[in-house]
């Protein structure tokens, strides 16, 4: 590999990388804005024009806060648990592709530009599911080193419910890897781009209706959010796994849960909302504008899939702990499976025809 | 009522459809209501919270906030030093010295020489207003009560003589202005009020 590849990739990284942690910071920003308003308040205004320094603010207060570790707890494990927090969640984006790759990919000097991280990895979507399930382990282990009952109790049933949704949210890409017939997330974007009829897209979210609906609601699961959100449930749980973190380790726990929200809503728009198609015109040149204009489509729909889980969390309450084991195992993974099943005879009726 | 009382009327739930029972229905109803209110607050303005710095809230008449000692026409003290209000406080945060009054003051014979409220132990319960008999303490309508240590929270006489001067007059002293049902001429519940008495004032309960 050539040096300046080399550097190519470590500048998207850096960009990458960056550009998701900053991202976090407005997330939450943005999320005090839509609790705000979806309750008839008004939110932060107070820190810089329209308190669009409040995530500053914010994260001084993280750093400068008083960083308690309690004498009792496991001490190196306590302050890896966060950390694997972190890692976990951007390590994922190594795969995810936010804008052109392979042979429609912009070149300079006659060598593509791909805008992926780690481009041509065919396992893809494993890699994602694999990465994002080692966030239970920052769960469990958090909740077992803070050497508390209720951290451990809390650790022990979120990394259940982290893993009981593992299930339906990986049986419910199947259906649209089974038609993409590649578990390359730049394929399954490309195979829907291709194949509509006329102007109907193949989208997945019209092609895998109810799969798309159970990743939707597992992905809601895999990442804390309400109405899955037994984990934060602070007053009724006393707080769960993270009861004795405090500042910048507590906020670490949440940073890892924002990353995983923007992985979560980029894995939704790559596989169920057409990924940078714009569906109104074509955009199958190659060159620097139309990869552009794919990176803000594609932005565009991450930026609306975050908004909606936000909204989301302000209109369901959350559930008891043993409707949201129910779900899982009892409604989810058989649709999930009933869904699998009815697509591999589809696909055989159809392909055997065609 | 028992169980099986012909009158009782059994309210059966409503049939939900396989679509309803799958709760997306509902779940779209609430996001629409939902999405109202974001879109209303975010876009229209209908936000409905006080901005409080830029927007002070005005309590209603009978707030009861910060104490202030009233003063009377010639800018005395109006308190007498009764401890009675002392003796009504169930938090004890009413502290008074009385001394006997200057001589020129013929209305009274004492007078407070400290009057403190510690306003941290005070439960805003107006029992010291009640006990007041010459309406020389109030509870004003002043709530942005804050400090920044216990000792600025503790408040003397020229403390509280103070708060008077600032609120006097957004809020006029009681004795000064009756309130508008004492000053009903025909009220039947006042025994010396001007108006005839109806026949059916004896069934009201009388005032103790």
């Amino acid at each position: 590999m050539a040096t300046w590849q080399i550097l190519v990739i470590l500048v998207k990284i850096l960009v990458i990388v960056g550009l998701f942690q900053g991202a976090v910071a407005y997330m939450i920003m943005l999320e005090r804005k839509i609790a705000a308003w979806a309750q008839d308040r008004v939110g932060p205004n107070r820190a810089g024009p329209f308190g669009l320094l409040q995530p500053l603010a914010d994260g001084a207060k993280m750093l400068l806060k008083e960083d308690v570790i309690p004498g009792y707890v496991n001490r190196p494990i306590y302050v890896l648990a966060p950390a694997i927090a972190i890692v976990a969640a951007t390590i994922g984006f190594a795969v995810v592709p936010f804008g052109p790759v392979g042979s429609d990919a912009p070149t300079v000097n006659g060598h593509a530009i791909e805008f992926q991280i780690a481009p041509n990895v065919d396992i893809g979507i494993l890699y994602v599911f694999a990465i994002g399930s080692l966030a239970v382990y920052a769960v469990i282990l958090g909740g077992w080193a803070s050497n508390n009952k209720y951290s451990f109790l809390g650790g022990l049933r979120n990394s259940a419910q982290i893993i009981s949704y593992e299930i339906p949210l990986g049986l419910s890409v199947i259906g649209m890897v089974m038609m993409a017939r590649s578990l390359d997330l730049g394929e399954i974007m490309s195979w829907q781009e291709q194949n509509g009829l006329g102007f109907i897209p193949a989208w997945g979210i019209l092609v895998q209706p109810l799969g798309c609906l159970i990743f939707l609601i597992s992905a809601f699961a895999e990442t804390n959010r309400l109405p899955f959100d037994l984990a934060e449930a602070e007053q009724e749980l006393v707080g769960g796994f993270h009861t004795e973190y405090s500042a910048m380790k507590f906020g670490m726990f949440f940073l890892g849960e924002y990353l995983h929200v923007i992985t979560v809503s980029f894995l939704m728009s790559i596989l169920f909302l057409g990924g940078w198609d714009p569906l109104f015109f074509d955009l199958s040149s190659n060159g620097w504008i139309p990869a552009v204009i794919k990176v803000g489509v594609l932005f565009f729909k991450v930026f609306l899939m975050v908004v909606f889980i936000m909204w989301i969390r302000w209109t369901l309450p959350r559930f008891r702990y043993d409707q949201l084991m129910n779900l899982a195992w009892k409604a989810m993974i058989p649709l999930a499976l009933l869904n699998l099943i009815v697509t591999m005879i589809l696909l055989q009726i159809f392909r055997g025809i065609g | 009522m028992k169980l099986d009382d012909p009158n009782l009327k059994r309210v059966e739930p409503p049939k939900l459809t396989l679509f309803e029972k799958t709760y997306l229905p509902q779940i779209l109803g609430g996001l629409a209501v939902t999405g109202r209110h974001i879109l209303g607050a975010a876009v229209g303005g209908k936000a409905i919270t006080v901005q409080y710095p830029e927007e002070q809230h005005v309590p209603s008449a009978n707030y009861r906030g910060v104490h202030r000692l009233n003063k009377d026409e010639q800018g005395r003290v109006k308190c007498v030093a009764c401890m009675l209000c002392a003796t009504a406080c169930p938090a004890h945060c009413i502290d008074i010295v009385g001394a006997t009054a200057p001589p020129e003051w013929d209305d009274r014979e004492k007078y407070p020489e400290s009057f403190v409220i510690d306003e941290l132990r005070c439960i805003y319960c107006g029992m010291c207003e009640e006990a007041c008999p010459v309406d020389a303490i109030e509870l004003t309508g002043l709530y942005d009560l804050t400090g920044l240590s216990r000792e600025e929270m503790i408040y003397d006489k020229t403390k509280l003589l103070s708060v008077f001067d600032m609120t006097k007059d957004a809020e006029p002293m009681q004795s000064g202005n009756p309130p508008a049902t004492l000053a009903l001429p025909t009220s039947p519940l006042e025994p010396g009020g001007p108006g005839p008495r109806s026949s059916s004032s004896a069934d009201m309960p009388s005032r103790s």
